[in-house]
């Protein structure tokens, strides 16, 4: 909402400065966004005394110009209409030129000196005219501040009026408001009845509840010239162009009061009757604004016998509308249903003042005080009589009181204000008080719509003091030292990524968003968006990997082609909220390493996404001796080198290669990338009865044995089976059995693997003899042999 | 002593003085073979005592075996000395170039959303606010309704939200506006006194310099018998005081609008922005940092808790862009990127993790 400093004076009576006045609306709640000084300084009247022809240039004239101070200054000037004895606009050396940019200097024109510079109308940036300077009429004060003598030295204030306070729409609602917080005086407006002279030849009939009420009045033979000079520039100082007079009059009843009219030409309407109601389907309306809009039911229209006129509380039409030959007009002046308007201006996406004013809510009598002063600027401005008001509806009555304690502003807003500061401080709002005990009724001002309880009647007097005088309080604690805030999928959310990011990973966030054609690669019908903002982002993703995968592509693009990326975060696979998973995926493209001095550089591989996972996997605990560990995996990644990591009946996650064909769909070609995918939220939790307490260390203090075995298997045939053997061979003595070698090559048999393993023995009890290791050693051969048809390699 | 006892024993004098000038190990080995070995000068000396009379024996024993001593200590000081000498040798000649870089390791980064959000629970941690979370597909009722956003309320234009499509009832799920929602659920399911903050996710159909369709927000809600609007504005002076680091931070409170609140309030931080850049903390100038009031009493009735009883405020505010406030971030759209570059810039070491007792690690 923009006001200027001078209007604002026409309603408060003030003394305050401009930015006295801003400060104070900001800490009132309208707040201020910008202040701004009309850019006209410096700018004065001055006169032709002189204008001779430049001795050397045919189209120049040497003036010599007064501005009533000193003695006269010459100044070359090129305008045709410069003459002696005219009045017109100077400007001195060093000023600023609005309309071309220009900083002014003094300067010689072949030959002869200027000293500054009489102004065109689009120099000041006042207007097009550049078909010479400024000619002001001849009682313009030689010598005066040309912006001040023309009132273009105003200072535009920018309000945010936040939407519940429609009150605020309109330079008299902002003045009435400054006035309540001490500010000034809120002036009367001054309004008197008008007796109509004859009976509206035109009536109101309400069809449909989106409009509460409406009064109309006829005028005839009114002319609709140009306004008045102080109505255009009211308008122009807000950035509104003049249109005729009676349209002025509209616009300047919603800036001034906030209570938009419409004028309808009264010879332009069928039949004798006005009727609001529901739109019908196959009509449509073109509007003041050059658009034509197809109508439904749902929206409500203005209409005469021949159809819709306008669209109610919106916008007229341009078929009614009024013109420079209107004659005879009816003026509109209608409550509407807040929630009708703006569902008539959504469907339609036509946005207009009026709508912004109604879909807020106009002040229910300003359809008595918005009629009375309608009429006088309309018969003032543009002649002719009024009729009869014509009404339809009624003004809805005010709501009930509202109980009210004094002590909710200390209770609830933290500040003690006495009863009696209370009461003079409502008043001022237009509040209605019956005082009580501790309990009161306060009745809000018609205008505020917006106030229906206890709470808002607080905020009111809190605003009006200032939050500022609200004393801080630090919130007081229940423990000394607080509960633990995280849950444990929190908690290890927020580890996870602590670990994958010393692990050597980058944590990313990217959006919840993908592509609908990526998503596919991991979910066939992934949750699409009604309204989405691009076709890249109208799907919500199945999985995270897909936009790792996107940002590796742009990171290889720009010339890092190795990455190693993660995210903790949702996952989407259907709309309901228990198919929302917190997964942490990781991916690694490339090299492990750069090519370094000590060598070791090498693809990322399966074992690296796995290790990953494992590492998380420990760090929460989880027993990972008892995972199992199977190439079952979704089709995004490669069926034969991924896994995914089952805990009895839950799948934890998966890690792998990625399928070529979705690298080849993300750009990354032949590059290698291994991925992996835990569901943090099905991890095992923590049993809280067992407590944080550890079963007693069991260490044995005899010597611990290692042996080696190498065992020659089926390439087929898993490692785990070899391992889970060899453990079981002897539960009591085995106390670890690790892979130390694997080989499979030319030099064995067909289709035949080497497996070496390093297996630990070690009694809680005794040291062992050779006796029993050998015993020992012979029953994990066999034990291998068994469960896996592999013979010892000596 | 009775030299000329032990001269008996000894053919020539012996003469220690070769011990240090001795050049190499393998000289000094052999000199000590000579005097002190088996058949060495001195040990065969000791064999001829017996020869002696007893009174002789004795002296001569002890003259002895104090010079065996004796060559024995300086053959241990020179081969101490000569031992050094070639470790020394030998470390010159395994010297390396030391201006060689070290062995690679990969440096992983926290990204500046996770490390705030870290900094918000650990600050609102320490006053006692639990963490909630709620997902991120939400229904009308709890993202507008429930929270005094009626249909057609011309609040629900101040955002611009995503929907899916409706589902078998005509409901459409909507992507939650702002993390309110949990609001509403940890209300609907727990009993006052509540204290928690909802970090997350957050969507609006907007994209533009300074907007992403995804975003994140934190959101705050205390509800109790007595919280007012001076522990609002008291904990959330606590709060930013904290975060920036600044113990001595202005902050001001503003009337505003929220449909969930009221009274409501914006809070502004002082800021200069007289040298071309802002900078928190100084200057005269407020920058507003988020919105904040006291929980509107139909919200509290529309999530079951009674409004006559129970009172509290709420508080919701932009994490990427106390992020940007702080660390001096310029870009929103940066933020989604996962260029490398800016991580690695912009990140955060792993074990920076944040801590009111421990304060920040650089």
């Amino acid at each position: 909402m923009k006001i200027t400093y001078s209007w604002l004076k026409e309603h408060l009576d003030s003394t305050a400065t401009p930015a006295v006045l801003a400060e104070r609306l900001t800490a009132i709640g309208l707040e201020v966004e910008s202040v701004t000084r009309g850019g006209l300084e410096g700018f004065v009247i001055a006169e032709v005394l002189s204008a001779e022809r430049h001795p050397n240039a045919d189209k120049l004239r040497v003036c010599q110009v007064s501005i009533g101070k000193g003695t006269p200054i010459q100044v070359v000037c090129g305008a045709p209409n410069a003459r002696a004895g005219m009045k017109s606009v100077f400007a001195a050396p060093g000023m600023h030129i609005p309309g071309t940019g220009i900083q002014l200097a003094e300067g010689n024109i072949r030959g002869q000196a200027s000293r500054g510079m009489l102004c065109s109308a689009r120099e000041l940036g006042l207007g097009e005219d550049h078909d010479g300077i400024m000619d002001l009429p001849a009682d313009a004060p030689v010598g005066e501040d040309f912006a001040r003598w023309r009132g273009l030295d105003d200072v535009l204030i920018d309000i945010n009026v936040t939407p519940n306070r429609a009150d605020c729409l309109s330079v008299r609602g902002i003045a009435r408001d400054l006035a309540a917080a001490g500010l000034g005086a809120l002036k009367p407006l001054a309004l008197s009845p008008h007796r109509g002279t004859f009976p509206s030849p035109l009536r109101w009939e309400i069809k449909d509840d989106g409009c509460v009420a409406v009064a109309g009045v006829y005028f005839r033979n009114v002319t609709n010239g140009e306004s008045p000079q102080w109505l255009k520039d009211r308008l122009a100082s807000v950035g509104q162009r003049s249109i005729s007079a009676l349209v002025d009059i509209t616009n300047y009843m919603t800036l001034d009061l906030g209570r938009p009219l419409h004028v309808f030409d009264a010879d332009k309407i069928s039949g004798d009757t006005l009727t609001m109601r529901a739109a019908r389907d196959g009509e449509n309306l073109a509007a003041l604004d050059g658009n034509t809009y197809d109508l439904g039911p749902d929206m409500l229209v203005i209409a005469d016998k021949a159809g819709p006129l306008a669209l109610g509380g919106i916008m007229g039409g341009a078929p009614s509308g009024v013109s420079v030959e209107t004659r005879n007009v009816f003026l509109e002046v209608a409550l509407f249903d807040p929630r009708r308007i703006a569902r008539t201006g959504r469907m339609l996406n036509l946005q207009s003042d009026a709508r912004y004013r109604f879909e807020r809510g106009v002040d229910p009598q300003s359809l008595v005080w918005g009629t009375a002063r309608a009429i006088a600027l309309i018969m003032d401005l543009c002649g002719g009589e009024a009729s009869v008001t014509v009404l339809a509806g009624e003004i809805p009555a005010q709501p009930a009181a509202i109980p009210y304690r004094p002590s909710r502003t200390e209770t609830l807003g933290g500040l003690k204000i006495d009863p009696a500061s209370q009461e003079m401080l409502l008043t001022r709002l237009g509040f209605a008080i019956e005082r009580g005990e501790s309990q009161w009724r306060a009745s809000p001002p018609s205008w505020r719509g917006d106030i229906s309880g206890e709470a808002d009647i607080v905020e009111e007097l809190l605003r009006l003091e200032g939050y500022d005088a609200i004393p801080m309080r630090s919130l007081p604690l229940e423990e000394s030292v607080p509960e633990p805030v995280l849950t444990i999928v929190q908690r290890r959310a927020q580890a996870a990524k602590r670990l994958l990011a010393t692990r050597g990973l980058m944590e990313a966030v990217t959006f919840s968003f993908m592509a609908g054609a990526t998503a596919r690669h991991f979910l066939p019908s992934p949750v699409a968006l009604a309204n989405p903002i691009s076709v890249d982002l109208d799907v919500l993703r199945p999985s995270i990997l897909g936009n790792l995968l996107a940002a590796a592509q742009r990171n290889a693009a720009r010339g890092e082609k190795d990455t190693a990326l993660f995210e903790v975060g949702p996952v989407y696979l259907s709309p309901s909220e228990r198919d929302q998973f917190l997964v942490a995926t990781g991916l690694r493209v490339g090299l492990s390493h750069p090519r370094q001095w000590q060598g070791g550089a090498r693809p990322v591989d399966f074992f690296d996404a796995k290790a990953d996972c494992l590492a998380l996997l420990e760090e929460f605990s989880v027993p990972t001796a008892n995972l199992q560990i199977e190439r079952a995996v979704p089709a995004y990644y490669h069926p034969g080198r991924a896994a995914s990591l089952r805990l009895g009946p839950a799948i934890l996650g998966y890690c792998g290669e990625m399928h070529p064909g979705l690298l080849g769909a993300s750009g990354l070609g032949e590059a290698m990338a291994v991925g992996f995918e835990l569901f943090l939220d099905r991890l095992p939790q923590p049993r809280v009865k067992a407590g944080q307490a550890r079963a007693p260390l069991v260490a044995s203090p005899y010597q611990a044995v290692e042996r080696d075995f190498a065992f020659l298997v089926d390439r087929g045939q898993s490692v785990a089976n070899l391992l889970k053997a060899a453990r079981g061979a002897d539960k009591l003595l085995i106390t670890a059995a690790r892979v130390f070698d694997l080989y499979e090559g030319e030099k064995l048999p067909a289709g035949k693997k080497s497996v070496a393993l390093a297996i630990t023995l070690q009694a809680s009890d005794r040291t062992l003899t050779d006796k029993e290791i050998e015993e020992t050693s012979a029953r994990i051969v066999a034990a291998v042999t068994r469960a896996t048809g592999a013979e010892l390699r000596t | 002593m009775p030299s000329a006892s032990r001269d008996l024993l000894l053919e020539d004098e012996i003469d220690t003085s070769r011990i240090d000038t001795v050049s190499s190990l393998q000289d000094l080995d052999h000199i000590k073979v000579e005097l002190l070995g088996k058949k060495g000068r001195i040990s065969e000396a000791l064999k001829r005592l017996g020869a002696l009379a007893p009174e002789e024996r004795r002296a001569a024993g002890a003259a002895l075996n104090a010079l065996k001593d004796q060559v024995s200590e300086k053959i241990e000081a020179r081969r101490h000395i000569l031992e050094k000498a070639a470790l020394d040798r030998r470390l010159q000649a395994e010297e390396i170039d030391v201006t060689l870089p070290a062995r690679w390791e990969a440096r992983g980064r926290i990204h500046p959303i996770s490390q705030t959000i870290d900094e918000i629970i650990a600050i609102f941690g320490a006053m006692g606010f639990r963490v909630a979370e709620g997902p991120d597909i939400e229904s009308d009722f709890r993202n507008f309704t429930a929270l005094n956003i009626p249909p057609d309320h011309p609040a629900r234009q101040m955002q611009d939200t995503f929907y899916l499509p409706p589902d078998a009832t005509g409901e459409r799920a909507v992507l939650r506006t702002h993390t309110s929602p949990v609001q509403v659920r940890t209300m609907m399911s727990e009993k006052p006194p509540i204290r928690v903050i909802c970090p997350g996710r957050t969507y609006r159909c907007d994209s533009d310099m300074t907007h992403t369709p995804m975003f994140h927000q934190v959101e705050g809600l205390v509800i109790d018998e007595q919280t007012h609007m001076g522990h609002l504005k008291g904990c959330l002076q606590d709060f930013v005081r904290a975060y920036f680091g600044m113990s001595d931070l202005r902050v001001r409170f503003r009337p505003s609008y929220f449909p969930f609140t009221e009274p409501s309030a914006e809070m502004d931080i002082g800021c200069d922005r007289t040298k071309g850049t802002l900078k928190i903390g100084a200057g005269a100038d407020w920058l507003e940092i988020l919105g904040c009031g006291m929980v509107h009493p139909k919200v509290l009735e529309n999530c079951g808790i009674d409004s006559t009883r129970y009172q509290g405020f709420a508080f919701g505010m932009g994490i990427e862009r106390i992020a940007m406030l702080k660390y001096g971030i310029p870009d929103l759209r940066t933020f989604f990127d996962a260029d490398l570059r800016w991580l690695r810039h912009y990140g955060f070491a792993p074990l920076d993790i944040p801590n009111t007792v421990a304060g920040p690690l650089r």
